[in-house]
C-alpha cells in the first residue's frame, strides 16, 4: 500500500522548507572563547560560580572524554565534527541574573512570545479553564527565567535551573547527578558532563503530586554555539510529575551541536512522565545546516512499583541520535516509550529506546511510529533485555514505519535479549495485527476495508499523541491526521 | 572502536602461525583476515558471537588421508552421495550423479568475500576459508535437468583439526534439485569453516537442507551465499543440534523478479552450546517474496542468537518480506538474543518481522497435565510441536521423518 494523500500533505507541511522558528534574535552576548580545552571547562564553571567539587567533576569528565572515540554504529552520516570550532558558552549580556520577569531583556521575551511560550504567570481567567504550566526557559547556555517558582515551592516542589540547584541544593545534586547516566556512559554524555551550561532541575518530595505541568523550553540563538544542557528529575516515594520539553533554533547554514543529558530517578511508587516535542532546525531543502542532536536520556525506576513514561514527537534536527531508556530496577516497575518520528528533506534519524529489565515482574511497552519522506533516513533502534533475575519480565514492542516517496529509507533494528526463562518478549513490526473483530465491526457499518483500517490506525496514533499533555502539543496535533496506512515493519 | 590495540588471543596467534604456510595465491585472502583479526562484540555483525572470546584455540588444518568412522545421519535416505573429507572431495567415497548433474573438484582460488559482486560479504570467517581451503567442489545442475533424488553432500571432519570445505553450486534455468549439506563427525577441538555458494538461473526450483549434527564439542562456522534469477523458488532449511560454538551466515539475494524464497530453521541447544544464525536477505529487484521462520529451543545454559536482516533496495517495489523468530527459553541460565532488522528503501512494499521469546505456555502445559501426561512428556510434546512448525516446511517425507526422529531423541535425552 502507498501512503494516502492526506498523510502526504500533512507531512509536506512539516517539510524542512516550512520551518517556522528559524528567525534569530539580535542580542549582545557574553561568550567563552572559541574552542574546547580545560580552560573552557574552568571558564564555564567560573561563570556559573560553581563549587570546587563540581569543577573537579567536570575536569575529570573532560579528561576521560579526550580518551574516547566518537561512536560509529548509528545509521547516520555526517562530516567529522571539529569540536574546537564552536563556542561552548554564550549568554545574553543584559541582566545576567534576572530576579523577575520584568528584568529579562525584552528581546528575549519577544522571542518566546513569537515561539508561543507563555512566560508570564497568567492568572486563571474567570470562567475559562486553562491549566497552568511552569516554564524554565533556557536561552543558549543559560536559563533566563523559571516561572511559578513560588507556587511550586508551597507544594515543596523544587523547579529551577540546574545551576541554581548546584548552589542551593548541592546535597541532592551530588547524590543524583551522574547516577543514571555515568560520566563515561558514552562520548556525547561525557562531553556534556564537562561542558554542560544549564538545564532544569526538578525535585518532587515524598507523596506529592506536582500541582502543574513543568516544562523547559530550549532555544539555540547564537551562531556557532553548541548547546549542552543537563536535566535532572527526582521523584521521591509516591510522587508524580509530568514534564515536557520543547526546542527550536534559527535557520543557519552551519551545523550546530546539541548534546544533552537527561536523568530521571523514580523511587518507590513514583511516576515520571516525560514528553518531548523536538523541533530543532532541520537544515534546508538541500540538506545544508541544521542541528546535530546527540542526546542521552535515561530514566531509572529505582524503587518498587515506580513508572517512567517517555513520549516523543520528533520532527526537527538534521541528525537525531537519541534513545530515551528505562532501567527497570525496582520490582513491579514499568517503563513506557511512545514515539512518533517524522523525517523529511535530508534529515537522518536514528532513535529508539532501551528497556533494561532487572527487577521482578517488570513490564515495558514500546510504541514507535516512524514516517520518512523526501530524502531522509529514519531508523528505529531499540533494545529490550531481561537480566537473569528479571522473573516475569514482560515487554511488548510495536514499531511501524511509513515511507512517502521512493528516495527515503525506513529501517528497524530491534535487539531482544532474554536471560530469564519466565520473561516474555513480543516484538512486532507490521500493521497486520489490527484486530479482525474491530475491522469486522467497522465494515459492518459500511466502511471499506481501507477506511476501516485507517480509522483504527488513526485512533491508535491518537493514543500515542494523547500521551502528550495538551499544552505544547500544537505541533504534535498537526500529526494527528497522519494515517499509518501502508506501513511497513 | 577503542584506540587501545588489544593483544592477539591464543586462537589468533595460532592462526597467524598457520598463515605463514598458505600458498602464495592465497596470501591476499589471509591478509584480509589479518586486517581485523577475529571479530569481537564491538563488530556489529558479531555483537552476540564474540569469536575473540569464544574461540579458545585454532587447530591446524587437516592433513590428507583422514578416515571416516561415523555413518551419515541420513544413511537410510535414498540419495546421490558426495563425500568431502576434511574439506577435500573424495571421489572414491562418492557415487555417480544422474544425467544433468556433474561434479568436479579443483584447487581453484575461492571468493573471499571482498568482491562486491560476489555472493558473499566481506567477513573474516569467509576470508579464513578462502585462505586455507585447498579444494573446491563444483556441482553443476544443467538447464532443464530435474534431479529426482536428493544429492547428499557429506562434509565430514575426521578429528581434532580444522577443515575448510568449499562448495560451489550452479543451477541452470528450469532445473529442479534438492541438495543436503550435512556437516558430520568432528571431535572436541575441531574447527569447521565452510562456505557454500549457490547460483540459480531463472525458473528454478531448489531445495536446500543444511544439517549441523557434528560433535557437541566442535566449532562450526558455516556460510551460505545464494542468488537466484526470475520466477524461481528456493526453499532453505536448517537443522542445528551440534557444535559447542556454531555460527551460520546466510547471504541471499534476489536477482530476478517474481521469485520466492522460504528459509526456515530449527535449533535445539543444551548444556553450554552457543548457536548463531545471521541472515541477510537482499531484495535487489521488485516483486519478490521472502519468508523466514526461525525456531530456537534453549535448555540449560545454552545461548541462541538470531540476527536477520531484510534489505529492500531502492526500486524494489512490491516486495513482500516476512520474518519470524520464536524462541523458547527452558531454564534461567539460557539466553536468547534476537535482532530482526529491516532496511527499506522503497515505498510500495509489505515487510514485517516478529520476534518472541518466552517459556512454554503454562495454560497448555496445564491442559496436557490435566489429561494425565507427566510434566516431562507434556513439555516434550509441546516442544515437538514447536519445532515441527519449522520442520514441516521440508518437502521430502523421509528426510523430514528422520529429523523429527532426531528431535524426539533430543527431547528424550532431555527428560531422561
Amino acid at each position: 500500500m502507498v501512503a494516502v494523500k492526506e498523510t502526504v500533505e500533512q507531512v509536506k507541511q512539516l517539510d524542512v522548507d516550512q520551518y517556522k522558528y528559524g528567525f534569530t534574535t539580535d542580542l549582545e552576548v557574553d561568550k567563552a572563547p572559541k574552542g574546547l580545552n580545560e580552560d573552557i571547562v574552568r571558564f564555564i564553571s567560573a561563570k556559573k560560580g560553581e563549587p570546587q567539587w563540581m569543577l573537579d567533576w567536570r575536569l575529570d569528565a573532560f579528561r576521560r572524554w579526550k580518551t574516547m572515540d566518537e561512536p560509529q554504529w548509528a545509521r547516520v552520516h555526517y562530516p567529522k565534527i571539529d569540536f574546537n570550532d564552536s563556542y561552548y558558552y554564550a549568554a545574553p549580556k543584559k541582566n545576567a541574573a534576572p530576579k523577575t520577569l520584568d528584568d529579562v531583556d525584552p528581546a528575549i521575551l519577544d522571542t518566546y512570545k513569537k515561539l508561543g511560550i507563555p512566560l508570564r504567570e497568567q492568572e486563571l481567567l474567570a470562567g475559562v479553564q486553562t491549566s497552568k504550566v511552569a516554564v524554565d526557559a533556557v536561552f543558549d547556555s543559560v536559563s533566563v527565567v523559571t516561572t511559578f517558582k513560588e507556587e511550586l515551592k508551597k507544594a515543596g516542589v523544587i523547579f529551577c535551573s540546574i545551576s541554581e540547584a548546584i548552589k542551593d541544593h548541592p546535597e541532592l545534586v551530588k547524590k543524583y547527578l551522574g547516577s543514571v547516566v555515568p560520566v563515561t556512559d558514552n562520548y556525547y554524555a561525557t562531553l556534556n558532563c564537562a561542558v554542560f551550561t544549564d538545564g532544569s532541575f526538578v525535585y518532587i518530595p515524598e507523596g506529592t503530586r506536582c500541582p502543574m505541568e513543568l516544562s523547559t523550553y530550549f532555544r539555540i540563538n547564537e551562531k556557532n554555539t553548541g548547546q549542552f544542557e543537563r536535566t535532572l528529575i527526582i521523584a521521591e516515594k509516591g510522587s508524580y510529575v509530568s514534564y515536557l520539553e520543547g526546542c527550536t533554533a534559527p535557520q543557519r547554514d552551519e551545523n550546530q551541536l546539541h548534546a544533552a543529558v537527561v536523568e530521571l530517578v523514580a523511587l518507590d511508587d513514583a511516576e515520571i512522565k516525560y514528553s518531548t516535542v523536538q523541533n530543532w532546525y532541520p537544515g534546508d531543502a538541500e540538506g545544508k545546516g541544521g542541528i546535530y542532536n546527540f542526546v542521552t536520556k535515561r530514566g531509572d525506576c529505582r524503587g518498587a512499583n515506580s513508572k517512567i513514561s517517555w513520549t516523543q514527537v520528533e520532527t526537527g534536527s538534521a541528525i537525531t541520535w537519541k534513545y530515551p531508556s528505562c532501567i527497570l530496577r525496582g520490582d513491579n516497575s514499568r517503563g513506557e516509550f511512545y514515539s512518533i518520528a517524522v523525517s523529511n528533506g535530508y534529515q537522518q534519524v536514528d532513535s529508539g529506546t532501551k528497556m533494561i529489565h532487572l527487577g521482578k515482574n517488570t513490564t515495558s511497552r514500546i510504541i514507535s511510529k516512524g514516517i520518512s519522506a523526501g530524502k531522509s533516513q529514519n531508523t528505529y533502534r531499540g533494545q529490550v533485555s531481561a537480566h537473569r533475575k528479571a522473573t516475569n519480565a514482560r515487554n511488548f514492542t510495536n514499531c511501524d514505519s511509513l515511507l512517502i516517496g521512493e528516495t527515503c529509507g525506513a529501517h528497524t533494528v530491534p535487539y531482544l535479549e532474554s536471560k530469564n526463562a519466565s520473561a516474555v518478549f513480543e516484538h512486532e513490526a507490521t500493521t497486520s495485527k489490527i484486530s479482525e473483530d474491530q475491522l469486522f465491526y467497522c465494515r459492518q457499518r459500511g466502511l471499506s476495508a481501507e477506511e476501516a483500517t485507517a480509522l483504527i490506525v488513526n485512533g491508535f496514533v491518537k493514543d500515542v499523541l494523547q500521551q502528550l499533555p495538551m499544552e505544547f502539543a500544537v505541533e504534535a496535533q498537526k500529526l494527528i491526521s497522519i494515517s499509518l496506512e501502508g506501513s511497513v515493519g | 572502536m577503542s584506540n587501545i590495540t588489544p593483544l592477539k588471543t591464543e586462537a589468533e596467534q595460532a592462526l597467524i602461525a598457520q598463515g605463514a604456510t598458505v600458498a602464495s595465491d592465497r596470501k591476499e585472502a589471509f591478509a584480509r583476515f589479518l586486517e581485523h583479526g577475529l571479530p569481537h562484540r564491538r563488530v556489529e555483525a558479531y555483537h552476540y558471537t564474540d569469536l575473540r572470546a569464544l574461540l579458545k584455540s585454532a587447530p591446524p588444518p587437516a592433513k590428507a588421508g583422514g578416515k571416516i568412522t561415523t555413518t551419515s545421519p541420513l544413511a537410510d535416505i535414498d540419495a546421490h552421495v558426495l563425500t568431502v573429507v576434511d574439506g577435500r572431495y573424495d571421489a572414491s567415497l562418492s557415487g555417480a550423479l544422474p544425467k544433468g548433474a556433474s561434479v568436479s573438484a579443483s584447487s581453484a582460488l575461492a571468493d573471499d568475500g571482498s568482491n562486491e559482486k560476489g555472493l558473499l560479504s566481506a567477513d573474516p570467517v569467509i576470508a579464513l576459508n578462502a585462505a586455507f581451503s585447498d579444494s573446491v567442489l563444483d556441482i553443476t545442475i544443467a538447464a532443464k535437468a530435474e534431479i529426482e533424488k536428493p544429492i547428499l553432500i557429506r562434509l565430514v571432519t575426521t578429528g581434532a583439526h580444522a577443515s575448510y570445505p568449499r562448495v560451489r553450486l550452479n543451477v541452470g534455468d528450469h532445473a529442479k534439485a534438492f541438495i543436503v549439506e550435512s556437516h558430520e563427525g568432528a571431535a572436541a577441538g575441531s574447527l569447521i569453516d565452510s562456505v557454500l555458494e549457490l547460483r540459480m538461473g531463472d525458473h528454478v526450483t531448489f531445495d536446500h537442507l543444511r544439517l549441523n549434527l557434528v560433535d557437541h564439542a566442535a566449532t562450526v562456522l558455516t556460510t551460505f551465499g545464494g542468488a537466484m534469477g526470475k520466477e524461481s523458488l528456493y526453499r532453505g532449511h536448517n537443522f542445528v543440534v551440534g557444535g559447542s560454538l556454531s555460527r551460520h551466515q546466510i547471504f541471499f539475494r534476489f536477482e530476478g523478479e517474481q521469485s520466492k524464497a522460504e528459509i526456515s530453521s530449527a535449533c535445539l541447544l543444551n548444556a553450554k552450546q552457543h548457536a548463531d544464525t545471521t541472515l541477510v536477505v537482499d531484495h535487489a529487484v521488485p516483486e519478490c517474496q521472502s519468508r523466514e521462520f526461525f525456531a530456537h529451543v534453549l535448555d540449560h545454559e545454552s545461548t541462541g542468537v538470531f540476527q536477520g536482516k531484510i534489505i529492500v533496495r531502492p526500486g524494489a517495489q512490491q516486495t513482500d518480506g516476512k520474518m519470524m523468530s520464536r524462541a523458547i527459553v527452558l531454564e534461567d541460565g539460557a539466553t536468547m538474543n534476537n535482532k530482526p532488522e529491516l532496511e527499506i528503501f522503497a515505498d510500495d512494499v509489505a515487510c514485517g518481522h516478529g520476534a518472541t521469546v518466552g517459556a512454554l505456555d503454562e495454560d497448555l502445559l496445564f491442559y496436557l497435565r490435566a489429561r494425565g501426561l507427566p510434566k516431562a512428556e507434556a513439555e516434550a510434546l509441546m516442544l515437538q510441536a514447536f519445532v515441527g512448525e519449522a520442520l514441516e516446511k521440508i518437502e521430502h517425507d523421509a528426510i523430514r521423518d528422520t529429523l523429527e526422529a532426531h528431535t524426539e531423541q533430543w527431547l528424550k535425552a532431555r527428560s531422561a
